[in-house]
């Protein structure tokens, strides 16, 4: 309950996402016993996956990258007065988005542990290489860019003491740097105070819609919604598949907005508040967002940022993710899904009738809210180590981020590889030394191949793409 | 990088030179990258390879992407787009400069003091809020979050020379 009303509000504030609110809040629960504290965790997900929805259509601002496409059709629709609708509708799409991409899980997740139980370091290897090369062929922002700005959180994660030999690597004697960058800071200094930033760059006026909710206007919208169910549909496969990929939430629901407006039959009136464009990206954007949690729970790979978030909380909790974590902590696992169940449900009900006060909170001036998300920003940076140099940190990672942002690398690659820049390695290098150092050892095999050829396809995706194209508009000339 | 852009709607950096800028920051990072697996071995030892040797590829790697993002942006930006108006960068810097000051008072005068001042400071500066207001909200934060981190949450955060005046 707490986790869901704090996750939405998360969610709702600018400067405030799913990944750095869980960072923020992460070093709180390290007291809690770790069923708990992922329970929460995931509740603070939610409800920030929740809350995203409630500012795109009041007020235009997309509280969450992913719920940009949420603005097309939802603002126009809260314009013509219609704002109850268009939220019932949003809420109601992301939970069976979300209960979609639960059952996946369920069903699924157990099936790909035991299956990647069978993995050695040559294949585990390859599944970062599979995630991090979709990753340069799935994103919209140039490739070099995104190799860029991912080979640096491998650069990052890399500094400070050397698993393997243990040895301290580009330190360059600085005592700080030690235990190397955490990527806890880095993601509330890129996320939190790079948002922050970029909102006072475009000026704050929050021009906001009133919302009214009452149990009419969320039964009419609730009769009205099955008959999209073939839309609903396309976009929870697009989402788990975007999802499990990790792809992630925001290209999910621009990709399944732009199909619906394709497909539908209305599609011509998409932009001006039609119903359907509202739940095409809303079921979309959950849809993969819970599936992200698939690949973390049983490869080890999280499929976002805040998957990613919850990975570093798993193995601060002295958690192993992986395989493993099905075995060895059952209770854990099935803990944690039965608290998906509950927490969509719970959070649907808080989001309904809790939404005149959510959007109360947004109408509170950026000038107030602002330096407080900076101090909550610092807290939560300083309470990862107890450590003031990691404020510090914080600060350059926030300016670097706003920068960045603003020049189109994605940051998102670059903290997964923060996080996952140690356990690469070590499977790199395992695979190297088992094989005297030949790279041959990733083809090895005919499962360790396929992945790898997989990976290499979706890193010349675009290029591959442009071919076929090509191909097709040469036929088309001859 | 003062190239000032000459269209209407105010002046301000040009995207050009900020992408460039960024291109070649990411490549100093990689050579500081380099250098330092160089220093550490980034061949083949007694147990398999260096500590080096991992970092050392992904700073090439960055280096080389890069060069191509250098090459993208001299051939793709004419100089003409801004990056941001001087005066949206001055709204940016309103917040980056007294966050520095914040973020280096912490050790000096504890969490919680600092941070009512940042607060302070930014309402009545930014916000041009009533001192009243200023004055419950710098106050009220701070010790709220002291309630929630110290006494529910357990969590001990940097305090100063004013926590220790009350004997906290």
């Amino acid at each position: 309950m707490l986790g869901i009303t704090l996750g939405v509000i998360i969610g709702v504030l600018p400067g405030l996402g799913g990944a750095n609110g869980i960072a923020i809040l992460l070093p709180l629960t390290f007291s809690m016993s770790p069923t708990s504290a992922i329970i929460m965790l995931s509740c603070i997900y939610w409800g920030a996956l929740f809350g995203g929805a409630i500012t795109s259509v009041l007020f235009n601002i997309p509280g969450e990258p992913w719920s940009v496409a949420t603005t097309f059709d939802g603002y126009p629709m809260a314009q013509k007065g219609k704002a109850g609708e268009a939220l019932t509708a949003a809420f109601t799409s992301s939970f069976v988005g979300a209960l979609f991409a639960v059952i996946m899980i369920t069903l699924l997740a157990p099936l790909v542990a035991s299956f990647a139980l069978e993995f050695g370091p040559p294949e585990i290897f390859s599944v970062y290489f599979l995630a991090f090369c979709s990753f340069v062929g799935l994103s919209k922002e140039p490739p070099f860019k995104t190799v860029a700005a991912m080979m640096i959180g491998f650069a990052l994660g890399a500094v400070g003491l050397d698993q393997m030999t243990g040895q301290l690597r580009l330190t360059f004697g600085f005592s700080e740097l030690l235990s190397g960058f955490d990527f806890l800071i880095a993601v509330i200094g890129l996320f939190g105070i790079g948002e922050i930033l970029l909102t006072m760059e475009e000026g704050l006026n929050f021009r906001g819609n009133a919302a009214k909710i009452n149990p009419k206007v969320v039964w009419q919208t609730w009769k009205e919604l099955p008959r999209y169910w073939a839309t609903s549909l396309r976009s929870c496969v697009i989402g788990c598949w975007m999802g499990i990929s990790p792809a992630g939430a925001t290209p999910a629901s621009f990709m399944s907005y732009g199909i619906a407006k394709r497909v539908s039959k209305r599609g011509k009136f998409f932009g001006k508040g039609e119903i359907e464009g509202v739940v095409a990206p809303e079921t979309a954007a959950h849809a993969a967002g819970t599936s992200a949690l698939l690949p973390m729970l049983s490869l080890g790979v999280p499929g976002s940022p805040t998957a990613a978030v919850l990975l570093g909380g798993l193995l601060i909790w002295g958690l192993q993710p992986g395989p493993l974590l099905f075995v060895e902590q059952k209770d854990f696992v099935w803990g944690l899904i039965a608290s998906m169940y509950l927490g969509n449900v719970v959070g649907l009900i808080i989001v309904l009738t809790c939404v005149p006060f959510f959007a109360a909170i947004l109408r509170v001036p950026f000038g107030i809210i602002g330096p407080i998300i900076l101090v909550m920003c610092a807290i939560g940076a300083y309470t990862v180590h107890n450590n003031t140099f990691d404020v510090v940190m914080m600060l350059v990672f926030g300016v670097a981020g706003y920068v960045l942002k603003k020049t189109n690398y994605p940051l998102a690659p670059m903290v997964l590889a923060i996080v996952l820049g140690d356990k690469a390695e070590e499977a790199f290098r395992q695979s190297l030394l088992a094989s005297q150092g030949g790279l041959g050892v990733f083809f090895s095999t005919k499962l360790v191949s396929t992945i790898m050829v997989l990976g290499l396809i979706a890193l010349f995706w675009p290029l591959i793409q442009e071919f076929f194209s090509r191909l097709r508009s040469s036929r088309v000339a001859t | 990088m003062s190239e000032s852009s000459n269209s209407a709607g105010g002046a301000g950096p040009s995207h050009r030179s900020v992408e460039i800028g960024v291109a070649l920051a990411l490549a100093l990072l990689a050579l500081i990258g380099i250098i330092g697996s160089l220093k550490v071995g980034i061949g083949w030892g007694a147990e398999g390879p260096k500590a080096g040797f991992f970092p050392f590829y992904i700073s090439v790697i960055v280096l080389i992407s890069c060069a191509v993002n250098l090459v993208t942006a001299l051939r793709e930006f004419t100089g003409r787009e801004l990056f941001a108006e001087w005066g949206q960068l001055r709204q940016v810097m309103s917040v980056v400069i007294p966050t520095t000051i914040y973020v280096f008072a912490v050790p000096v005068l504890g969490m919680y003091v600092s941070s009512g001042l940042l607060i302070g400071v930014f309402m009545k500066w930014i916000g041009r809020y009533s001192w009243m207001l200023v004055l419950a909200i710098s106050v009220g934060v701070p010790v709220l979050t002291y309630v929630m981190f110290e006494r529910w949450f357990l969590v001990p955060l940097p305090k100063g020379p004013l926590e220790d005046w009350l004997g906290l």
